[in-house]
């Protein structure tokens, strides 16, 4: 049977007792406990472990990337350092771990776009770019569609994809005979291939074998169809599988939601192993069954069936809309339901010039939370002026949580002007605090020996603040 | 014996030929040499095997049909179920509101209706305000002309955009404002209970001494119309105000900053003066983009304790979903690529509600008539036990978009 017990929550003795105790520091810990506290974090990966790569500890290696295996396995689509890593899931809830690998996203081209159309939609994915609190938002794949059912179009249309871009690439066709002829044109790449169904499985997995590329095994609201697939594939050989369970999104949406759920519980809760795979999630299928809804209709239901999707344990989506106000939303989505739950959001404190500020500059301060901190900043930036901002270290809280949590304390922000040395760089002892920081303002004047003038709530207001309140 | 470094250079791996038998069936053998030193090959009815190297016990044999296989579900057991919280009364129950909606029961996570079908669907309290306000232009395109007069605003809310209920925003009060007295929002309160026969929730400014006074007086002033009162904080003196809400029968929203310990403390100080059908949590709710990921976490954390037994989390959940135009992603002038912000705003609004759903929220306080739109269709979609049907399903390959 699949079915076994969940695995129980690993400790670090769990793994110190299996390593070889060297203490040898070759995986760049301090000791062989250290490394255990790192890999049970998944911090750092047992592999570093260079003794445990020798032979006589062959059994306990065994036992222990047993014990390491997410619930969820994590499969890679592509090659070399553009691929793409999904599923790798350990928990069916953020809070009880962390989500690794974002839900990846993917455009759709089909071959019986124009050539035109095809590159003008695989750039718009390739340079689709979102600078969102120190990172860039990017999407992941792209999706080649035969629409022809033709294996010389579908052929064409691979190659013609695969010369403009280095994205990862989604190949499908329910026809094997099409599949293959757009896998031969790109025979190493390690497509992800779509789909082996109940009538098609045995040809799709001889590819997915062949050409040693990922599978999805599709059966559409039927989870019983589902992990029969999955086993039968398993025993013909394939290893690495993509479910697709069906997303259907009218007065149906309900099913859409329970399967997802269903398989994604039964795989980190049951440790049921035939379930254990990345889930893929179509919002594009709403584009096949669109009735005479008008097309930004169309791209709104896409787009919040999919944000549904990423909640909902969803490791690959496939979109049709390229528009930026479809996608925004989802990749900042992801990457909330993505940051690690078990951190504060934090930025390193210290100080920070914006634009080139001289000894008559104004001085701000704001907190390490990162959302804050970014928000600041690109205000500071857009408002074109010249100031220093000092970044106070509230333990990654906001300025108003800080301030009610002795997070964020007049000591802070003391310690904070002497420790920068912010006193050598201007003439004036006046620093800007945000108003949502009132309440302390007395404290810091006191301790600092500063004069506090208190700005804004918004750091959007910065700008119209100096002009009204800074003279120099 | 052949180990990987003898047949390091002779063109083929003994591993992956291994590897290679297993898979295939029929093995064909032409244009092909093997070099390995020592080694023997015997065919032998089809399956290859090599003296002296470990072969796995038993080699799989390719299977050609289906192998059938049922799907188990693991199940979960939940001890408790969700507090049900009333709002508005009827006549017959002394109050004069034409509807009546309950919210909370769930005994499984959002939408789980594998394991429940939904008891209470959530619901949607539109805002209004007795003021004029600054609104993103997104929204302020579906409400300028109701703008400054509550009651007509109220009456667009419910019959134009479907509301289930609606929030007054009484923030004349608000000392940084206007400073009106309390007693003055009474009226403000009758005429919208003209205009509209829905629940309704008594919305203050936020500053914790006007905030007592207003909910003292209209406890007082609307006896047994199961207003929900919101909202309820540590620091406001509660006392008073909560001994008036449960003598005239309302019920109260009790709001934390995002930490369930104080959700815990503030429900139980509610505890002394109410019941626990008295009580909806407002766990605070940030913007998509602004720390919906803290908001998310906090709340299904609540709902999952409150159903596994942890009593003072076993309340239904409302969210201040209007609070996602904080996010400047939501009504900021952008480049061309991310625009309109007309279709960016509402989206905003309804990705952080619809997170929210999924987390457990059974009540959202929300701004924008398309996210409210969107918002109830998906509830409905999500509660109408409808099954899928998969036929066309895989049509979506081949589909011309």
């Amino acid at each position: 049977m699949s079915q076994k017990t969940a695995k129980k929550e690993l400790s670090p003795i769990d793994i110190y007792k299996l390593l070889p105790k060297t203490n040898c520091k070759e995986c760049n810990q301090e000791n062989c406990m250290a490394f255990a506290t790192k890999v049970v974090a998944r911090e750092t990966s047992i592999d570093l472990c260079k003794p445990l790569q020798k032979p006589e500890h062959t059994k306990n290696s065994n036992l222990l990337h047993e014990m390491l295996k997410p619930p969820v396995k994590e499969v890679t689509i592509g090659i070399g350092d553009k691929a793409c890593k999904v599923g790798g899931k350990l928990v069916m809830y953020r809070h009880e771990f962390t989500y690794f690998n974002p839900t990846a996203i993917a455009i759709d081209v089909t071959d019986e776009m124009t050539e035109a159309e095809i590159v003008s939609r695989v750039k718009s994915a390739e340079t689709f770019s979102y600078e969102y609190i120190g990172n860039t938002l990017k999407l992941d794949l792209i999706a080649v569609r035969s629409t022809s059912c033709d294996a010389d179009k579908f052929k064409n249309c691979v190659k013609k994809v695969s010369e403009i871009t280095v994205m990862p690439l989604i190949l499908c066709a329910l026809n094997a005979t099409v599949l293959e002829a757009g896998l031969m044109m790109i025979p190493k790449a390690r497509p992800l291939l779509y789909a082996a169904t109940l009538t098609n499985w045995k040809e799709m997995a001889e590819l997915s074998i062949m050409y040693n590329c990922p599978l999805v095994a599709s059966a559409p609201n039927d989870l019983n169809g589902l992990v029969s697939l999955a086993k039968t594939l398993q025993a013909y050989g394939v290893q690495d599988l993509i479910l697709d369970p069906g997303t259907f999104f009218g007065d149906d949406l309900a099913d859409t939601l329970n399967n997802f759920t269903m398989l994604r519980r039964a795989a980190t809760k049951a440790g049921d192993e035939l379930t254990g795979f990345p889930l893929l999630g179509l919002p594009l299928a709403i584009w096949s069954n669109k009735g005479d809804l008008a097309d930004d209709l169309v791209r709104w239901r896409e787009a919040y069936v999919a944000g549904m999707l990423i909640t909902r344990f969803t490791d690959i989506v496939i979109l049709h809309s390229t528009e930026g106000w479809v996608q925004l939303p989802n990749v900042i989505l992801r990457q909330n339901i993505y940051t690690d739950p078990r951190k504060p959001v934090a930025v390193a404190a210290g100080l920070k010039e914006f634009g080139t500020p001289d000894e008559n500059s104004p001085i701000f301060f704001t907190s390490n939370f990162a959302l804050t901190y970014y928000t600041v900043a690109a205000d500071l930036e857009s408002s074109k002026i010249n100031a220093y901002l000092l970044i106070v270290d509230a333990e990654g809280s906001a300025i108003d949580s800080g301030v009610a949590g002795r997070k964020l304390t007049a000591e802070k922000v003391a310690d904070a002007i002497k420790a920068t040395g912010i006193e050598n760089k201007v003439k004036h002892r006046k620093i800007i605090i945000p108003g949502k920081a009132s309440r302390i303002s007395g404290e810091i004047e006191e301790l600092s020996g500063w004069k506090v003038l208190v700005g804004p709530r918004d750091s959007s207001e910065i700008a119209k603040y100096l002009i009204d309140k800074w003279q120099q | 014996m052949a180990d990987k470094k003898d047949d390091k250079n002779s063109g083929i791996n003994v591993t992956e030929l291994l590897e290679l038998l297993t898979k295939f069936q029929n093995l064909e053998l032409h244009d092909f040499q093997l070099e390995a030193k020592n080694l023997e090959l015997r065919i032998d009815g089809g399956v290859a095997s090599i003296p002296g190297l470990k072969l796995p016990s038993t080699i799989p044999t390719k299977p050609t049909t289906l192998i059938q296989q049922t799907f188990n579900l693991p199940i979960e057991k939940y001890s408790s179920s969700i507090v049900e919280v009333k709002l508005g009364a009827t006549k017959c129950e002394g109050g004069t509101r034409g509807k009546v909606i309950t919210i909370g029961g769930e005994k499984t996570p959002a939408f789980y209706t594998f394991e429940s079908p939904v008891i209470h669907k959530p619901v949607v309290t539109l805002d209004v305000f007795d003021m004029e306000v600054p609104l993103s232009k997104a929204v302020k395109m579906h409400v300028k002309e109701v703008m400054g007069d509550p009651a007509a605003w109220a009456k667009m809310a419910v019959e134009k955009f479907g509301a289930d209920m609606v929030t007054i925003h009484l923030i004349s009060i608000d000392p940084l404002l206007k400073d009106a007295p309390a007693k003055s929002t009474l009226k403000t309160i009758e005429n919208v209970m003209q205009a509209v026969d829905v629940p309704l929730v008594i919305g203050g400014c936020g500053d914790p001494e006007k905030d007592t006074m207003l909910f003292e007086e209209v406890s007082q002033a609307f006896p047994n119309e199961r207003f929900l009162l919101s909202s309820f904080t540590r620091d406001m003196n509660i006392e008073n105000i909560a001994k008036s809400a449960k003598k005239n029968n309302h019920a109260v929203l009790a709001f934390t900053p995002m930490d369930l310990n104080m959700a815990r403390e503030l429900n139980r100080k509610l505890y002394d003066y109410l019941g626990k059908e008295d009580i909806v949590m407002d766990l605070s709710t940030a913007a998509l983009g602004y720390g919906l990921d803290y908001a998310f976490t906090n709340m299904e954390r609540a709902r999952l304790s409150g159903l596994l037994g942890d009593g003072e989390l076993a309340h239904p959940m409302s969210s201040g979903t209007t609070n996602a135009w904080a996010a400047r992603e939501a009504w900021l002038k952008m480049d061309d690529r991310w625009e309109p912000r007309e279709l960016r705003g509402p989206l905003w609004e309804v990705t952080t509600a619809l997170t929210l759903l999924l987390s457990g929220v059974d009540m959202f306080m929300m701004i924008h008539p398309a996210a409210v739109k969107t918002l109830k269709d998906v509830i409905h979609n999500l509660s109408s036990g409808k099954k899928a049907d998969p036929s066309k399903y895989l049509d979506w390959v081949s589909a011309k978009i």
